[in-house]
């Protein structure tokens, strides 16, 4: 069970019992839902975004563990980040969620994104775990839904 | 070395043991003896039927209907044979009732197409019931758009079976059609289609019944049931994918439209007209999966062999089996408890999301569905976003049932339940 452990970690298990910045958030500027299509799980990312930087975020997740937790992780990654420093953050949970090299992991430096890296051992998951990250990106660019499709 | 024949194993509970005529549950998966619980997505395949796939590609094949040579007249005799057995097996009243579609999804739109679409129109209602997959509601409700129709859905009760009353009292002069489960894929319920059917036919409605998921479970006759349109698939009933059988009464066929155009399904064929033939081949256009329909007539005999009495007796005891040892698990609650129902076992835990659970019992070899069961409406009126989906064949065991609830035991254990 030892991949298993990996995909499990205790960081992702408490994200998921309890996920940070959970939520509506109103009032907000940029609102976006996530969708996957092929096994239902949902979710809404919550932006206030007044300038350049993101003041507030919140992430609603109806969802499994690894969408959960990666929702929440998402949330306690984000904010207070200016918009650039956001895309250069998806830039890389892109890269370690699905490139084709080995990440290395730095936790000290990743944090609890780091824990998520267990999703690659397991494709069939690997967009439960981008879904948030998907939709925080429309949330930026104005558009209403993504689906991982 | 020599090994016993693995019947020996479960000697107690039943013999022979028809496990060694399935050659994919000799295999292992994530280094594991494979437990494969998900035969309502697709049951697996006996030798006799992947042999006789084989045998026709390699030694028999030919186009059928449209050669003069001797293997095109034996693969057409074969072909027709097929349709011969799924007629015997649904007990119509004669082969021309038996169309070869691509799979239930594709009977259904034929159905919804030929026989909906130009008897529909606007203020008039097609009436389902909320257990049903999208397959049952999705054509009828591209139909109802079209002919400003109704889709009008008959409401499920919390142990998961139609509400009878409300459905009896749905059913009116603007009814054009029922489409009906036989059996729900989620919930396992047998819904009381003879029951249903008469009463549809009280107010002179043609009920059409997907038995996608009944066939491989209960015995069907469609002149008893009455219904006037059948459907299911080969792959769910040990036969390869890519085919399935749509029942239609004969007189029912004959005043269809054709449902696409093509080759085989013609009389004669001008620049300014084409006539077309009688059915069943008037719904067949282009070339049939011929492979797969002779493999569907091979598993047809299959069963026959190991006898469906025999086959549905085995089912029940691992229900029974099954109900009971999930029902000892802390926080799993099964959906669907209707008294009458077939092997298969819808559930949620308070631990854990169904595609958790699903990928937890993965990495122990068990394969499950976990999702919406492509039957997203009937997710919502259970107040759930999905499920996890045990279901069941004749080949399982006991054991396969235990190695389930003891992962399942884990997984609460690992989500600290």
């Amino acid at each position: 069970m030892d991949e298993l452990d990996d995909l499990y970690q205790d960081i992702i298990l408490s994200h998921n019992k309890r996920p940070r910045n959970s939520g509506h958030l109103d009032p907000c500027s940029h609102k976006a839902d996530g969708f996957n299509p092929l096994c239902g799980d949902k979710l809404t990312v919550f932006l206030r975004k007044p300038g350049e930087s993101i003041e507030e975020v919140t992430c609603q997740t109806e969802g499994c563990a690894i969408s959960r937790a990666s929702g929440s992780i998402m949330t306690t990654m984000v904010k207070g980040k200016t918009e650039k420093e956001v895309e250069e953050i998806i830039t890389g949970i892109k890269e370690l969620l699905s490139g084709e090299e080995e990440p290395e992991v730095d936790l000290a430096k990743q944090g609890d994104l780091a824990s998520l890296v267990g999703v690659r051992k397991f494709p069939a998951r690997v967009k439960c775990a981008t879904l948030a990250w998907h939709a925080l990106e429309s949330a930026l660019h104005g558009d209403a839904t993504t689906t991982t499709e | 070395m020599l090994r016993k024949p693995s019947h020996y194993m479960e000697s107690q509970e039943q013999k022979p043991d028809p496990r060694s005529d399935f050659p994919i549950l000799r295999r292992e998966v994530k280094g594991k003896p494979l437990v494969y619980l998900d035969n309502a997505a697709t049951t697996q395949k006996p030798q006799v039927v992947i042999d006789r796939v084989s045998d026709f590609l390699a030694n028999e094949n030919a186009n059928i209907h449209r050669g003069v040579h001797y293997l095109s007249m034996e693969a057409t005799d074969a072909y027709d044979r097929a349709r011969a057995k799924a007629a015997g097996f649904l007990n119509a009243a004669t082969d021309r009732e038996i169309v070869f579609t691509r799979g239930t999804t594709e009977a259904i739109n034929l159905v919804a197409r030929s026989f909906g679409a130009p008897r529909i129109s606007s203020g008039d209602e097609i009436l389902i019931s909320a257990m049903e997959h999208h397959a049952n509601i999705v054509p009828w409700q591209m139909i109802a758009k079209e002919c400003g129709a109704q889709l009008v859905v008959a409401p499920v009760t919390d142990a998961g079976e139609i509400d009878l009353e409300a459905y009896g009292k749905l059913l009116g002069t603007r009814t054009k059609i029922v489409a009906l489960s036989h059996v729900s894929n989620v919930l396992g319920t047998i819904n009381p289609a003879q029951q249903m059917v008469a009463m549809a036919k009280e107010h002179g409605i043609p009920v059409l019944l997907d038995g996608a998921q009944a066939v491989p479970h209960i015995r069907v006759d469609v002149r008893e049931l009455n219904c006037d349109f059948y459907t299911f698939s080969s792959h769910k009933l040990f036969g390869p994918d890519g085919v399935g059988i749509l029942y239609g009464r004969e007189e029912l066929l004959a005043a269809m439209p054709p449902y696409q155009g093509g080759g085989d399904m013609i009389e004669q064929v001008s620049f300014e007209n084409t006539t077309f033939r009688a059915p069943p081949e008037r719904f067949e256009a282009g070339t049939p999966n011929i492979s797969g329909a002779i493999g569907l007539g091979a598993a047809i005999d299959y069963m026959d062999k190991i006898g469906r009495e025999a086959m549905h007796a085995r089912e029940a005891q691992l229900l029974a089996h099954a109900t009971g040892k999930l029902g000892e698990i802390p926080g799993l609650t099964i959906r669907g408890t209707a008294p009458e129902k077939v092997a298969v076992i819808s559930f949620t835990l308070e631990s854990a999301h169904p595609h958790d659970i699903g990928t937890i019992l993965d990495s122990a070899g068990i394969a499950i569905r976990a999702g919406h069961h492509c039957a997203q409406p009937l997710m919502q009126r259970l107040g759930v976003p999905a499920t996890a989906r045990a279901s069941f064949a004749f080949y399982n065991t006991t054991k396969e049932i235990d190695r389930l609830a003891d992962t399942l035991l884990e997984v609460n254990r690992m989500f600290d339940a």
